[in-house]
């Protein structure tokens, strides 16, 4: 079971809401299918500028594998106000922790409405359809 | 075959150190019999097949009648039949090909991709693990030249010593039902040099270093064969008479302005199939493969480029999604292998 103290997209990031304060990150699932378990077949990961407004379904970033690219999507609106820096030299954080220190950015609520997210149970359920 | 058994770049680094094996089932393989076939595939081919002698294998490639390429092939010169290795995703275009093309020639084309199979091994030590398997001398099969030989007790077995990695090795040709006996056969004598399982990620890794082309990539129905390079597979000679799609070709090769080149990039990222090239800012071509290559520990890729911007150390840069990024034009291939001296 993946934590129950967040949402999902059904892209594979997952949003923990604190107060007025998102925390962003991609999930287990999204790091294996860009890597398989390998953790060195991750190449790069960009992450926005700090004070960057993002909306809600806007990509603010991409993870690149020796595989493919994918695109970063938020799942919320507001302005960046802190970013991982430490991921983007240390990409084995992603596969070691995806949930905790493998954070991405935090983003700070502003007013404008949310992606359409996913409870666990949801999610879940969605990851056992492709496997 | 899957994308990959374990991590991609040490799936490479086994093929150029040691030796892989490789499930290539998915390739589609035909036979044309009868008395026309050689005449019939020197008219939907490129490569002059009439001159390839018996027991020898050549790189073709079947275009349309607008030049540009439908698939690229190999040819195996039997001599009872010609047999034909095509790509998975191209098996019902170039039947369809063959077919329409036919009319006339006393020829019989035979689609014997479901019941037979191919295992590729392929590396610095694979001739040696297969020589454990094989009943006979492998040394006197030359590159690309097949012969047969009883392989972990399955007698007549073809054999090839061709390959899409740049590295020496076998191709094996068997029915599928013989197949998986082989595959656990060769694993476990190669098992103490090291051989190990290769997907289709290291494999494109490895055929790109090898500067070899891939259909959709280097060739597709928008990138034709003289552009990518490929002249030494595409005969104009007189003798081998008209084929599907030579005037044309002959013609875009005439009018042509860009060309394929290798690229490297220092950066994070490795080039992607799309991304727009650019000198001094200004478009003058587009990536069409790339990789992370271990072998050269480098981010390398496939371009085409205006003719003016393609010498080796060209800088020019890509734009990806936005962003740009270095890249310096690079003699292909990026890789050859050592050939050990032949024997006298």
């Amino acid at each position: 079971m993946r934590p129950d103290d967040r949402n999902y997209l059904p892209s594979h990031e997952w949003v923990k809401i604190e107060e007025q304060t998102a925390t962003i990150g991609i999930t287990d699932f999204a790091v294996d299918e860009l890597c398989s378990g390998n953790e060195g077949d991750l190449v790069y990961c960009d992450l926005p500028e700090l004070g960057r407004v993002v909306d809600a379904g806007e990509t603010f970033g991409e993870i690149e594998s020796v595989k493919a690219v994918s695109d970063l999507n938020s799942p919320v609106s507001g302005e960046v106000v802190e970013v991982n820096s430490e991921i983007e030299d240390h990409l084995e954080i992603l596969s070691d922790d995806p949930w905790d220190r493998g954070w991405l950015i935090r983003v700070k609520l502003s007013q404008e409405k949310m992606s359409e997210l996913l409870d666990v149970l949801a999610y879940e359920a969605l990851i056992a359809e492709k496997e | 075959m899957p994308v990959q058994y374990g991590p991609i770049l040490e799936e490479v680094k086994c093929v150029r150190e040691r030796a892989g094996i490789f499930d290539l089932g998915h390739m589609g393989r035909v036979r044309l019999f009868g008395p026309d076939r050689v005449r019939f595939l020197d008219a939907v081919t490129t490569n002059y097949v009439a001159r390839i002698p018996d027991g020898a294998i050549r790189y073709s490639l079947f275009c349309a009648p607008d030049g540009y390429p439908i698939d690229d092939l190999l040819v195996y010169v039997d001599p009872d039949y010609l047999r034909l290795v095509i790509n998975a995703s191209n098996i019902e275009a170039d039947l369809a090909f063959l077919r329409e093309h036919s009319d006339g020639y006393d020829v019989t084309i035979e689609d014997r991709t479901d019941r037979t199979t191919m295992i590729a091994i392929q590396g610095p030590e694979a001739v040696a693990i297969l020589q454990g398997a094989c009943g006979s001398d492998l040394s006197e099969i030359g590159y690309y030249r097949f012969g047969r030989s009883t392989v972990c007790s399955i007698p007549d077995t073809l054999l090839s010593r061709t390959g899409y990695t740049g590295e020496d090795g076998f191709e094996i040709y068997l029915r599928t039902e013989d197949a998986e006996d082989v595959w656990n056969a060769l694993l476990e004598l190669g098992g103490p040099c090291g051989l190990q399982p290769i997907g289709l990620g290291a494999r494109d890794t490895l055929r790109l270093e090898a500067g070899m082309a891939l259909y959709g990539h280097e060739i597709s129905p928008e990138h034709h064969a003289l552009e990518a390079g490929l002249q030494f597979a595409v005969s104009f000679a007189e003798e081998k008479g008209d084929w599907v799609g030579r005037d044309a070709l002959m013609a875009l090769g005439e009018a042509g302005t860009r060309t394929l080149v290798g690229v490297t990039a220092e950066g994070k990222r490795p080039p992607r199939m799309g991304y727009p090239v650019l000198a001094d800012g200004i478009p003058v071509g587009e990536v069409r493969s790339g990789s992370v290559s271990p072998t050269l520990e480098t981010n390398i890729g496939t371009a085409y480029v205006e003719t003016t911007h393609a010498d080796p150390g060209t800088e020019l840069t890509m734009d990806i999604r936005g962003k740009t990024a270095p890249l310096l034009v690079h003699p292909l291939p990026f890789y050859s292998r050592k050939r050990k001296p032949k024997k006298s």
